[in-house]
């Protein structure tokens, strides 16, 4: 149990809305500058129309380790495209104004080179909820923590399969708004299944005090989305949504509507993975 | 300059710093998928690098199959053209496999069957280190993928059949630049996916901790083998010791066994490609900021908004937009120097160490060489006795891969001849 957790945090009490719901959240991850800065605050804004409850804007970068191919050539075609840093925090004013709380996703490097305090203000100044950080463990994180605590910001820390109940206990107690779980030891990418280890890995979160967990990585459909929401507390869905928006014939309308299908069936599949009555996850 | 210098208590000796952290730089700035790998590879390094049956094996590797203690030859034709001064160089291209990169992966090789993997990855830029990791792949027996840039499998073609033949895949990258650093990206990439089989063989004293430290006590033995065969060869350390510096494994090797000799200068030789004012080079820590990549916080190109900027050098092997931590660190502390030099520069060096002394210097190699004439240069003029003054030099590696790129550079290729076609193996020697 965390009391850091809850404090201030607009992802934590959208979550606890849809647990209200007897439900998972569906959080959807789209990087700023794909197709170009408009057109992805478009596609963040169909997205939470069509039932997405948390955003994750990706600030994209040089060098994303943790991303498959999918999410690189859109983070590569952004900054090919000019996407600067200043664009990100654009669109997070842009999409949290739609009310979902907008987190924003993104290798640490751009956010040392901006400051981190800096960036932390004008995250907060532009409404964002706060930060995922894939290549930031808490061990490394003491000036992002300062900073968040100073603007009153999320820190969405990652788990792993391959994490230790150590290094459970410290994510968790580094976190606040939810805690990540990696579904699979790999990076980002749909997959023909979601894999046995993160309900595993979610009970074992949960044991280490996390009050929120969502499962991230390789989730691509509805039935996907049902089955992890049976166990989580929230769904992420990444390539499988930028996909939609990669058309050789770049008609942003049709993409437009294929991610609005998409996410709808991604939000009736949180909706069907467990009847009202049987309350939220067990603990 | 005196007798050898007693080295400070060891508490505080430069030359045992063992990370994460060299003052401000290094760490561990990876997915926490990655941890519990990291941590299983420091521990298996701790207990291994001081139980004596691995000191054991790992010596018997060095002088039965490398060919260690690699020599020092002094090169008095070459030393003309630095000042007159007396030059030595550290022959790490007599090397099994042609480098200082099998002194590194062999020591790896040995851990990863301590710590119980099947199977190596590693990432290679011109290739030397990839051939290295799939020498010692097959030397142990075990399976092995390099990721290779590629944009750097054209430039190393040769190379690339060389990992095949000894039994690696070799896998193209096709994402970003295109070249080592997204090589890296993909090599970590696999790692994440398979680390529960996978040992990732990194092959620079760069990335994320442990591997700055455990590169650097796998090369480390340059600088032991030099500070000693240099002490008994002329009863005292030498002015300067010079490398070339990419992401700086052979720098650091050979700089570690002096860092704690505070009158021995160590200079570290960056590659300016065009020159550092063309913004066309890898001159990381000349002209770079600190910054986060590849694991570790360090000296990197990067733009305003902490994007890594691609590097330029004739190169391949410094082609390199970051730097290991510890030379960001010794930078900082003022303990080394690193200087840059351009592609003319070291080509014109490996011209002459070519020509004066029929020693053929990878062009990486070069750099230092080229670092070694300035140098000696400035010593003369600032009054010192060439005679009573002596440079240490790393040659890092021997320049058969570099011939295609020298010949172009030189204009030797006979524009009729379609070139590159004496390549396909037959002549290898």
């Amino acid at each position: 149990m965390t009391r850091t957790q809850t404090a201030g945090s607009a992802t934590a009490a959208a979550i606890d809305d849809a647990r209200a719901q007897g439900r998972a959240a569906l959080v959807v991850y789209l990087p700023v500058g794909y197709p170009d800065v408009d057109g992805s605050i478009a596609a963040a804004r169909a997205a939470v129309e069509s039932g997405a409850d948390i955003v994750e804007l990706g600030l994209p970068y040089s060098d994303p380790g943790l991303d498959g191919v999918v999410n690189q050539e859109a983070m590569q075609a952004a900054l090919e495209g000019g996407t600067r840093t200043t664009d990100v925090l654009r669109a997070v004013r842009e999409v949290a104004s739609t009310g979902a709380p907008t987190l924003v996703m993104t290798y640490y490097n751009p956010v040392l080179r901006y400051g981190v305090d800096r960036f932390a203000a004008d995250l907060a100044a532009a409404g964002g909820a706060g930060l995922i950080t894939p290549d930031l463990i808490p061990d490394e994180a003491g000036e992002w923590l300062e900073a968040a605590e100073a603007h009153d910001l999320d820190k969405v820390f990652l788990v792993a399969p391959s994490s230790t109940t150590e290094r459970l206990y410290l994510t968790v107690a580094a976190s606040r708004g939810f805690v990540y779980a990696a579904s699979t030891m790999g990076v980002t990418g749909a997959r023909a299944s979601v894999g046995p280890k993160a309900e595993a890995l979610v009970a074992a979160t949960r044991a280490a005090g996390a009050e929120r967990v969502c499962v991230g990585l390789g989730v691509s459909t509805g039935d996907q989305a049902a089955e992890v929401a049976a166990y989580a507390d929230g769904v992420i869905v990444g390539s499988a949504i930028v996909r939609t928006l990669i058309r050789p014939d770049r008609d942003r309308d049709a993409a437009l509507e294929d991610l609005r299908r998409l996410v709808g069936e991604l939000a009736e599949g949180v909706r069907s993975a467990r009847p009202l009555t049987s309350g939220g996850p067990r603990r | 300059m005196s007798e050898q210098t007693p080295r400070s208590a060891a508490e505080t000796a430069l030359r045992d710093a063992v990370g994460p952290y060299f003052g401000d730089f290094g760490g561990r700035f990876v997915p926490e998928a990655l941890i519990a790998a990291l941590d299983d590879l420091s521990t298996a390094w701790d207990k291994l690098s001081v139980d004596p049956r691995f000191v054991e094996r790992l010596a018997a590797l060095h002088r039965d199959y490398t060919g260690r203690p690699s020599p020092i030859t002094e090169v008095p034709r070459f030393a003309e053209h630095a000042g007159g001064v007396r030059v030595f160089l550290k022959r790490e291209d007599l090397n099994h496999t042609g480098s200082h990169k099998i002194n590194n992966v062999l020591g790896q090789a040995l851990l990863t069957e301590q710590v119980g993997k099947t199977r190596v990855i590693a990432e290679t830029g011109a290739g030397q280190h990839g051939v290295a990791t799939a020498t010692a792949a097959a030397l142990f027996g075990l399976e092995c993928t390099i990721y290779m840039g590629e944009e750097d499998t054209r430039r190393q073609a040769l190379n690339v059949a060389r990992m095949r033949l000894l039994g690696a895949e070799v896998v193209s990258v096709t994402t970003g630049s295109r070249t080592l650093k997204d090589a890296i990206n993909e090599a970590f990439r696999d790692w994440v996916a398979n680390v529960e089989t996978t040992n990732y063989v990194f092959g620079t004293a760069a990335g994320p901790h442990p591997f700055p430290a455990l590169v650097r006590d796998l090369q480390k033995i340059i600088g032991e083998e030099a500070r000693e065969q240099l002490t008994t060869r002329i009863g005292r350390l030498p002015d300067a010791v010079v490398a070339c510096v990419g992401g700086g494994s052979n720098a650091i090797g050979i700089f570690n066994a002096f860092l704690d000799d505070p009158d021995v200068r160590l200079v570290g030789c960056e590659a300016a490609g065009d020159g550092v004012e063309t913004g066309r080079h890898a001159a990381t820590i000349s002209a770079g900021t600190p910054g986060v990549l590849h694991g570790a916080k360090t000296y990197l190109l990067q733009d305003e908004d902490g994007q890594t900027i691609e590097s330029h050098s004739i190169s391949a092997g410094l082609d390199y937009p970051g730097v290991g931590p510890e030379h960001s660190w010794l930078a900082s502390i003022g303990r080394a120097e690193y200087r840059p030099v351009t592609d003319a520069e070291a080509m014109e060096a490996f011209r002459l160490l070519t020509r004066t002394e029929g020693i053929m210097p990878a062009i990486e190699s070069a750099h230092a060489l080229a670092g070694a004439i300035t140098l000696g240069r400035e010593l003369v003029a600032g009054g010192a006795d060439p005679a009573q003054t002596v440079l240490l030099v790393s040659l890092s590696g021997r320049g058969d891969k570099d011939v295609e790129t020298a010949a172009e550079w030189f204009g030797l290729v006979d524009s009729d001849a379609p070139t590159g076609e004496h390549e396909d193996g037959s002549t290898s020697a």
